[in-house]
């Protein structure tokens, strides 16, 4: 780890202008673990954690949250508790209090995979880390890796709590650079793997993420977020299911789910939600949404009960929000 | 390890079991035992206002001017050679002082491997510290960089530039068993033992199981990582470790280094946990060599990375447990074989058929185990070594059959329990495992449970009962001394090597010592922790309270004579012999007239002397031989598993313990609490992830490998019969390691009981279940 300078930007300007060639640095708890790991050899770090850190009401109702607020503070904000419950409880699911408390929302959602072989720079290929050098997680140990949205070239799972959940809320990140200020949606924030996984973001060279805006949401107060590992705490999600489900005159009149440990992005269940929109809310109905959402999932042998444990998630969490809804 | 071993062990067995009872020590019981006095009261831990305030130095904590700091390189290759070695740029680096490779490590032998034949023995690999460019494991220690601070020799570590020539190494299971080898000893027993045909017995049960268990590699995980602080005056080296066997380690490091016993220090006053993985490993040999050639004092911590590639652990296991039974649920046969990973150069056999013989009768039996070769860290003891496995195992399939026949599965246990030692005969000193079956079913409310699997729900909970025996043997290690010092005052101080890794050893020698000498435990201090000290053996097999107060025993005993000498003609006691006394009221007292009585100061104000000093070892522990001799335990879990996930959660256990005399009720539920929340470690999410196709460990931190969170761990009964055990020191058994065992097969038996599903492979994660 040689870290030749370090330095804190007061502001987005000076953030984005000293960002040029430097490496942001939220709370630290990815970066500088990387960095430990030799993954990550930054020349320069940039102290971003001092950038604006509120949560603001926005004209139409919804909130803008500073990219470098905490995960706690986010989770223990009463509008997100309230308004957004899924959102708090998917932070809340991750990591443990005293990582939540110095990570950061734009750093949670830069977060690097938690895949074994990404980490491991003596013993391991990977085309993430080293584009071109192949992929040891194929036929390796696999338990945490993806199942949709896989390549020939990677199959890391992205693993943010949040980010599934601010993907289900069809949250818009606001980013600030060299060019002036521009907003994105997150599911187009992260890229799928494809044939250059280390491109793992829309962010552009010398951006930096100022916000992300939650948009006004009428199912929002009523959604869910169900994180499924083996340790009870403390542990990345094998499956998560966030969900939010609205009906009217007993049909769905508008859902939103997003699945995380299954996919390479935070993965936006756009196929399932198309079959209950406008669907009368049944048991057959959730199951053929969750067996349309992972129908195309591939599998390691480690990783076979995945597409069986995201359809079994699936439908329970979509069955509960149908009965309080109801 | 050898068949003379078992020769050895089997002659010592028969000699001794011709001797009269009256000639064993043990024979007659320990007076302490039943007395009230401090042993048995709660006591906190006495060295917890300075771990609560860090006000406790360890290992690497130990502030000393001019220190160096050491980071180790591993290789990333299996098995080869190194071909390419440069070490220029890392020399370069600024702060360097030194680069440590097989080219300039000083010339030392490999230490001898642990095994009975030799206590001081301690080493868990005999695979040369870099003396050559061979690599024989993933991992494997091939350099070590020396800097002025830790940083910057981490950053050095990495510019080392090496290349390796692989060759083809063992690294899948599966492959490995093939060519499994049988080696003739188990530790204590031979590995094989086999009465009638037990094959054919099963064939003709009434009722039969058969079935395959296997289990994980596991890595030691204590919170404190592993460190030394060296430091080299001149032929004299002190160095402070964090370690389970100190004078071992003092002994070895002499040897290796060419050093004068009396010129080694090793120190270990605070270790952060070591549940056998505490041992002496291949960065003590760097450390110490490196000190030398940096010719400063240095530190060598190792990274928690460091702890998996340097540190093995627990063994993998393949385990077949086939029971017969006939219609009165009898066994008539009982089978336990199986594989587990010993690399010819490493020395634990994860003896996962041992607890199983001591614990159940049957008609036939037949006891086996083979050792798989693989490139892998040498793998070690680890709480409970063999039986924690091993019960898991055996539990699970008296679970089974009991679950075929349609009885209850403590009764069926209780059907089959032994009246005397299974294989060898031999009576046992104390076994009230029904009872604590009784106590344990009763307080957890046992018969709540319904038989048939499936029954019990909440929402999409299922919730069931399971439990299981567990079982761990008896042992007092030879050559255990101790001092015992009495000063003028009237206090007195006990000392030893003992090593206290956070147990409670000083806490409860303290009480022991106090009751021997009849004082109170204000006035008695346990000092321990320095290889300068008489030495006690490794602290290991849950053996070193029984082993450091059979050494207290000898010594107050010789005490007595000294006190008498000192005493002379003009004291109260005159003419009396030691036979005649004991002690009590901080002095010797006659037994036939308690009114004859002289304290320890009057005694040494009329001498003249500051104090009186004695050493003296254990007795040879032969009640080991005498007697069968085994801590047992009955646990029970309630789990609750998701219908929706598969996931598993405990919601409550108990543990209902009888392992003799408690010494210390608030120590020892610590003891048991810890020890159980291992098992549902292992049970639950513990496992080392080897690539099997390189053989690299694939999860080296905290992060990855799943020890219990908080919130994984429910609470946890602990209750124990006490009753005492008439053949050891104070009555007590060990109590380090018992309650590890038999909480996997708990677990799973519950699992099963909630759904339905047997699983017999661990850790047991949900898409098991699903
Ligand atoms: C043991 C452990 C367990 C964990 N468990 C979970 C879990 O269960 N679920 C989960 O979701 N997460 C988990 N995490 C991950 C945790 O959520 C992330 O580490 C954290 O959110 C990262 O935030 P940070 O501010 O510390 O980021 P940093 O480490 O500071 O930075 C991460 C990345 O973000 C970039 N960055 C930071 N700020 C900006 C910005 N303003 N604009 C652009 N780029 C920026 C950095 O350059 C860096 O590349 C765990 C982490 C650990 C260590």
């Amino acid at each position: 780890m040689t870290v030749l300078r370090y330095s804190r930007a007061a502001d987005l300007a000076e953030a984005v202008s000293a960002g040029q060639e430097a490496r942001l640095l939220g709370g630290g708890t990815n970066l500088i673990d990387l960095m430990r790991k030799g993954v990550e050899r930054p020349q320069h770090l940039l102290d971003v954690s001092r950038l604006p850190a509120g949560i603001d009401e926005t004209e139409d109702g919804g909130l803008l949250i500073g990219g470098a607020l905490s995960n706690a503070a986010l989770a223990a904000d009463p509008r997100i508790r309230a308004h957004y419950p899924m959102l708090s409880r998917a932070v809340l699911a991750g990591a443990s209090a005293q990582i939540r408390n110095m990570a950061t929302v734009a750093g949670n959602l830069m977060q690097r995979t938690r895949c074994p072989y990404f980490a491991d720079v003596a013993g391991a290929s990977c085309n993430r880390r080293v584009p071109g050098s192949g992929c040891d997680a194929q036929g390796g140990v696999s338990r945490y890796t993806a199942v949709l949205g896989t390549s020939k070239s990677c199959i890391a799972a992205h693993p943010s709590d949040m980010a599934v959940a601010l993907v289900a809320l069809d949250a818009v990140v606001c980013l600030e650079g060299p060019a002036g200020p521009r907003r994105l949606a997150i599911t187009d924030f992260h890229l799928l793997p494809g044939d250059s996984p280390e491109k793992e973001t829309a962010l552009a060279p010398g951006e930096v993420i100022s916000g992300v805006v939650l948009p006004p949401s009428s199912l929002a107060a009523r959604s869910a977020y169900r994180k499924v590992r083996d340790r009870a705490s403390y542990a990345f999600a094998l499956v998560s299911v966030a969900a939010g489900l609205r009906l009217e005159a007993g049909r769905i009149a508008e859902a939103r789910i997003a699945l995380g440990g299954v996919g390479t992005v935070p993965w936006r269940a756009a196929r399932a939600e198309a079959l209950l929109i406008g669907a009368e809310p049944t048991p057959e109905l959730f199951a053929r949404a969750a067996d349309a959402e992972l129908a195309e999932a591939e599998t390691q042998p480690a990783t076979a009960f995945k597409p069986e444990l995201a359809r079994r998630t699936l439908r329970a969490v979509l069955t509960t929000l149908a009965e309080d809804a109801a | 390890m050898s068949t003379l071993q078992n020769v050895l062990i089997g002659s010592v067995r028969t000699a001794v079991g011709w001797l009269p009872e009256g000639w064993l020590p043990g024979g007659r019981p320990d007076p302490l035992i039943g007395r009230h006095g401090a042993v048995g009261r709660q006591s906190a831990l006495s060295d917890a206002p300075e771990k609560v305030t860090g006000a406790a130095r360890f290992a690497a904590d130990v502030a000393v001017d001019g220190l160096c700091h050491a980071a180790l390189v591993h290789a990333p290759i299996t098995r080869g050679r190194i071909t390419r070695l440069d070490t220029t740029a890392a020399e370069a680096a600024p702060g360097v002082v030194a680069v440590v490779t097989h080219r300039n490590m000083p010339r030392v032998d490999s230490p001898a491997l642990i095994g009975l034949s030799n206590p001081s023995a301690v080493g868990n690999s005999d695979l040369p510290i870099l003396q050559d460019d061979r690599v024989h494991y993933n991992g494997q220690v091939v350099a070590a960089v020396v800097a002025e601070t830790q940083a910057q020799a981490d950053h050095a570590a990495t510019l080392l530039d090496i290349g390796y020539e692989v060759t083809k190494a063992p690294t899948d299971f599966a492959t490995a068993k093939a060519s499994a080898r049988t080696i003739p000893t188990l530790l204590y027993e031979p590995t094989q033992r086999a009465e009638g045909d037990a094959e054919a017995d099963l064939s003709t049960s009434r009722y039969a199981v058969d079935a395959i268990y296997t289990t994980p590699w596991q890595t030691h995980n204590a919170i404190e990582l592993h460190a030394l602080t060296v430091i080299w005056e001149g032929d004299r080296l002190t160095v402070h470790d964090a370690t389970q066997m100190i004078a071992p380690t003092a002994t070895a490091l002499a040897k290796m280094f060419g050093l004068k016993r009396e010129n080694v220090r090793v120190l270990s006053p605070f270790v952060g946990g070591g549940f056998g993985g505490k041992g002496f490993w291949d960065h003590h040999v760097i450390a110490v060599a490196a000190a030398r050639l940096a010719g400063r004092p240095l530190r060598l911590r190792l990274t928690r990375e460091g702890v998996y590639r340097v540190v093995g652990g627990r063994s993998q296991t393949e385990q077949r447990v086939a029971l017969g039974a006939d219609a009165e649920g009898r066994f008539t046969a009982l089978i336990h074989t199986g594989t587990s990973v010993m690399p010819p150069y490493s020395c634990s056999p994860e003896a996962f058929t041992l607890g199983t013989r001591a614990m159940y009768r049957s008609g036939s039996y037949l006891y086996s185990q083979r050792h798989a070769d693989m490139a892998v860290v040498p793998n070690t003891f680890m709480r409970a070594p063999g039986e924690a496995v091993g019960t898991f195992a055996v539990e699970s399939a008296v679970d089974e059959l009991a679950h075929e026949m349609g009885i209850d599965p403590i009764e069926l246990r209780l059907r089959n329990l032994p009246e005397v030692h299974p294989v060898t005969g031999v009576r046992f000193s104390q076994h009230a495992l029904d009872q604590a079956y009784r106590d344990g079913a009763a307080r957890f409310g046992w018969a709540e449970r319904p038989a048939t699997p499936g029954e019990r729900r909440d929402g999409e909970w299922r919730i069931g009962m399971g439990c299981a025996s567990g079982s761990f043997p008896y042992v007092r290690l030879p050559g255990a001394s101790v001092r015992i010092t009495l000063h003028r005052d009237g206090t007195a101080a006990v000392a030893c090597s003992a090593q206290d890794m956070g147990m409670g050893t000083a806490t409860v020698q303290t009480q022991h010592a106090a009751d021997r000498l009849g004082l109170t435990p204000e006035t008695v201090r346990f000092v321990s922790g320095d290889s300068d000290l008489p030495p006690a053996p490794a602290a290991g097999g849950s053996g070193q309270t029984a082993s450091i107060a059979g050494a207290v025993m000898a010594a107050s005993a010789k005490l007595v004579g000294e006190l008498i000498r000192l005493a002379g003609n003009a004291s109260p006691l005159a003419g009396l012999r030691a036979e005649d006394l004991h002690f009590d009221r901080a002095g010797l007292v006659a037994r036939e007239d308690p009114a004859r009585h002289e304290s320890f100061a009057a005694i040494l104000a009329r001498a003249n002397r500051e104090e009186v000093s004695v050493t003296a070892s254990g007795a040879v522990p032969m009640e080991m031989f005498r007697y069968a001799m085994h801590s047992t335990s009955a646990i029970f879990a309630e789990v609750r598993v998701s219908d929706v996930t598969g996931e598993v959660r405990v919601t409550r256990m108990l543990g209902s313990f009888d392992c003799g005399t408690i010494l210390n009720p608030r120590t020892a539920a610590s003891q048991f609490r810890g020890g159980m929340i291992m098992g549902l470690g292992l049970a639950l999410t513990e496992e080392t992830l080897y690539d099997e196709r390189t053989g690299r460990i694939m999860n080296p931190s905290l992060a990855d490998y799943h020890v219990p969170a908080h919130l994984d761990v429910p609470p946890i009964d602990v209750i124990w019969t006490g009753i005492p055990d008439p053949r050891t020191p104070l009555g007590a058994r060990g109590i380090g390691e018992i309650g590890t065992t038999g909480v996997a097969a708990a677990i799973a038996n519950a699992v099963f009981n909630a759904t339905g599903k047997r699983v017999r492979d661990l850790p047991l994660t949900l898409d098991k279940v699903l």
